[in-house]
């Protein structure tokens, strides 16, 4: 997560409008700003380094790195092979990016599990980082953030800190927010991008999922839904059945912004910090255009001694934190040049 | 002239169809049409369609043929009305023109509009284009503008409080309530119209009818075989219309509208009837204010009085007289082609005692009021109930 933050207020300074109104309306107070010198690579890399010391497992062992986002520096040229020699993982693994917008990540985990079940690979890297657009003045401006986040799937019992119990997806061809190719910053459709899409998507995923596994939101201690806003994965919540108490821990967008392919994993591993062995978690993603990835997983006894490995999730939202003005952002974002 | 019948009538649900394009909306509210007149799609002697700009919001164009095509109904006449917001009105005239004159027998007016497709400004823009293009928008008008223009005048001159106009919205909500067909189903209070965003000072996001999509149909039959279809046949007792100059500027008044009160009249004249035997109306209320001023063309209340009679709750429903049973534009919802025919649809379902929820009790004569742009077409129609 960068350490830089910009406050909704300053956002809404510049464009004359009312910063109370998008806080109470959004759920959103701030959010991450890249460094000049970040990119969803650098996120990546730096995910994926506290990921290898969290696992505590050797990194030429990563047989499989899928890195998912929709803000890559490179149109062609792979951010995962670069993640791969950071990381000392290459070169004899499988490297690939993966796009769907907000969830590309949760695909990566997806296929990193199908491969490790398989016995393709022993061990596999799912990330999801994005250094995320919004056109200047555009409503996503006050959301759109920066942040990543991986996970190392294996299943080696003794090593595992929560296991998949199930997943599933579900998929349309719905048209809610899209970036063409040469387009600097994305469209979307306005409300539509709200009930046909993300509501429709979530929803539907996620009943599969516990139409699948038998499971009852009851069930579940913990629950991180995709956050473009504040205010979505608390309707969502509410019409599946789950507690604001559930998806307090994963819900970061008010503090931080929605950081795309980050956002579900992020909510995930800021839960994982918080939950105990024998707990039930519940992760539905949401990608435009339009899909959704639902988990059901299970926190495994492991996760007590590796806690404090790495630096919890809370602490890199909270501390540390450099407030930049609105001019800075823009140059931060490569919005403005010299 | 032949007395013409109101033999069945068909409505959409009303507000952001995502999952519907513009031709399944035709086709769901005429199928439930052609359905209420017990009618075959092969009787069907002409089609008149109301839509504004179609090409602008979707690109479509040539609609009335379309509606003919996706309702089957062969190779009749089918043509294409355009007013404004008061197209769909417009249309019913049209139709009941051929009715009466004896050219046609069984006629089908429609209105539709797709509207969500695109987004507020570019909707904005489009609608815009029922105003003057070179004195009013190229200028920076909007409609939310010109409607802002008139409410302060009325404000001005009658001492109209921002207040009074919420009571407009308030009681269209509260109507669209109980109204499955309508856009909102959301009770507001005074308070939640008066801290909405600003739109064009003074008029805030909750005075102003939202952009909707939908569709809304009426099979007219000659009254003399009306019967044949429908119990109920609903006479129309007058069918008129006037229009004003484009330019809010070159108006004799920025608090009434001339057009709304000559077609009104005459109207009155041609049913032999006067306002105080109106038991329902639905009226043009694309702004809170515009439900103010209507009252007040319409004879309902004297100049300047009927904004303190809405806020009383002189209108509500079983009030005085009811207005906006369905909800009006601003709790229905306003997808402009069809919003004239739908009032009409409205009127027919409370004049057959069908108001589901929001009945008047013993409506016999009822009243449709479109208006577009900011004035220059007037629509009115009166409706009985023929025992």
């Amino acid at each position: 997560m960068p350490k830089y933050r910009i406050k909704v207020e300053e956002i809404a300074r510049v464009w004359g409008e009312d910063a109370e109104s998008i806080k109470s309306g959004l759920n959103i107070f701030e959010k991450s700003v890249p460094g000049i010198d970040e990119d969803s690579a650098t996120i990546a890399v730096e995910a994926a380094r506290r990921a290898i010391k969290h696992a505590g497992i050797d990194a030429s062992k990563i047989g499989a790195i899928y890195v998912g986002s929709e803000s890559p520096p490179y149109a062609v040229k792979p951010t995962a092979s670069i993640v791969a020699e950071a990381i000392d993982a290459s070169p004899y693994a499988m490297a690939s990016d993966l796009e769907f917008a907000c969830k590309a990540g949760t695909d990566g985990m997806q296929i990193i599990a199908a491969e490790v079940l398989s016995g393709m690979i022993e061990y596999g890297m799912a990330i999801g980082s994005d250094t995320s657009q919004g056109r200047p003045g555009d409503a996503l401006e006050y959301t759109a953030s920066a942040g990543g986040a991986a996970f190392i799937i294996g299943k080696e019992k003794k090593e595992v800190i929560a296991e998949i119990i199930k997943t599933v997806s579900y998929v349309t061809d719905t048209p809610d927010f899209w970036r063409r190719e040469g387009a600097r910053y994305p469209s979307h459709g306005g409300r539509f991008t709200g009930e046909p899409a993300y509501f429709k998507h979530i929803i539907n995923a996620t009943q599969k999922l516990l139409e699948e596994t038998g499971l009852k939101p009851s069930d579940f201690a913990y629950a991180v839904f995709h956050q473009p806003n504040g205010k979505f994965p608390m309707q969502v919540a509410k019409q599946l059945g789950f507690t604001e108490e559930q998806i307090k821990h994963g819900l970061l967008t008010p503090r931080i912004g929605n950081t795309y392919s980050g956002a579900s994993m992020l909510g995930l591993a800021a839960t994982l910090d918080v939950a105990k062995p024998g707990e039930k978690i519940l992760v539905t993603s949401f990608g435009s255009g339009a899909g959704s990835d639902s988990f059901a997983l299970e926190v495994k006894e492991p996760i007590e001694e590796k806690r404090y490995a790495i630096e919890a999730v809370e602490k890199m939202i909270s501390e540390g934190k450099i407030y930049v003005d609105y001019a800075t952002y823009l140059r931060n974002r490569g919005s403005i040049e010299r | 002239m032949r007395d013409v019948a109101i033999i069945g009538v068909g409505l959409t649900k009303f507000g952001e169809r995502w999952e519907s394009g513009i031709k399944e909306l035709m086709a769901e509210a005429g199928l439930a049409a052609l359905e209420d007149a017990n009618i075959s799609s092969k009787d069907i002697d002409a089609i008149y369609g109301g839509s504004m700009t179609p090409g602008r919001f979707i690109g479509q164009e040539h609609v009335a043929a379309l509606m003919a095509d996706q309702l089957g109904l062969g190779n009749i006449p089918a043509t294409r009305v355009e007013n404004a917001c008061a197209s769909g009105g417009t249309a019913l005239r049209q139709g009941y023109m051929a009715v009466a004159s004896g050219l046609h027998d069984i006629v089908v007016v429609g209105g539709v509009e797709k509207m969500t497709d695109v987004s507020t400004g570019e909707a904005t823009t489009a609608l815009g284009g029922a105003g003057d293009q070179e004195w009013e928008l190229f200028q920076g008008l909007t409609f939310p503008g010109l409607y802002a223009l008139m409410a302060r005048r009325h404000m001005h001159e009658y001492g109209t409080t921002e207040e009074q106009m919420a009571a407009v919205a308030v009681k269209n909500h509260e109507n669209a309530y109980h109204n499955k067909y309508a856009q909102f189903h959301r009770r507001i209070t005074i308070d939640d119209v008066l801290n909405s965003k600003m739109v064009a000072d003074p008029l805030k996001l909750l005075d102003c009818s939202p952009i909707t999509d939908g569709a809304a149909a009426i099979v007219l039959a000659p009254m003399d075989v009306a019967k044949k279809y429908n119990d109920t046949p609903i006479l129309i007792a007058a069918s008129e219309q006037a229009s004003d100059t484009l330019r809010l500027a070159d108006r004799e008044s920025l608090t009434s509208i001339k057009a709304a009160r000559i077609a009104s009249q005459k109207a009155y004249e041609h049913a032999k009837v006067t306002p105080k035997d109106i038991d329902v109306a639905e009226v043009h209320d694309c702004f809170t204010i515009a439900e103010i001023i209507a009252m007040e063309d319409l004879g309902f209340f004297k100049k300047g009085e009927a904004a303190k009679a809405i806020e009383e709750g002189r209108t509500a429903i079983n009030g005085d007289i009811s207005v906006n049973t369905s909800g009006g534009l601003k709790g229905c919802g306003h997808p402009v082609g069809a919003t004239g025919i739908k009032q009409a649809v409205e009127i027919t379902w409370q004049l057959r005692g069908e108001a589901e929820g929001r009945q008047v009790a013993g409506a016999e004569i009822g009243l449709t009021h479109n208006v577009g742009g900011s004035g220059a077409t007037a629509v009115v129609h009166i409706l009985k109930r023929v025992n």
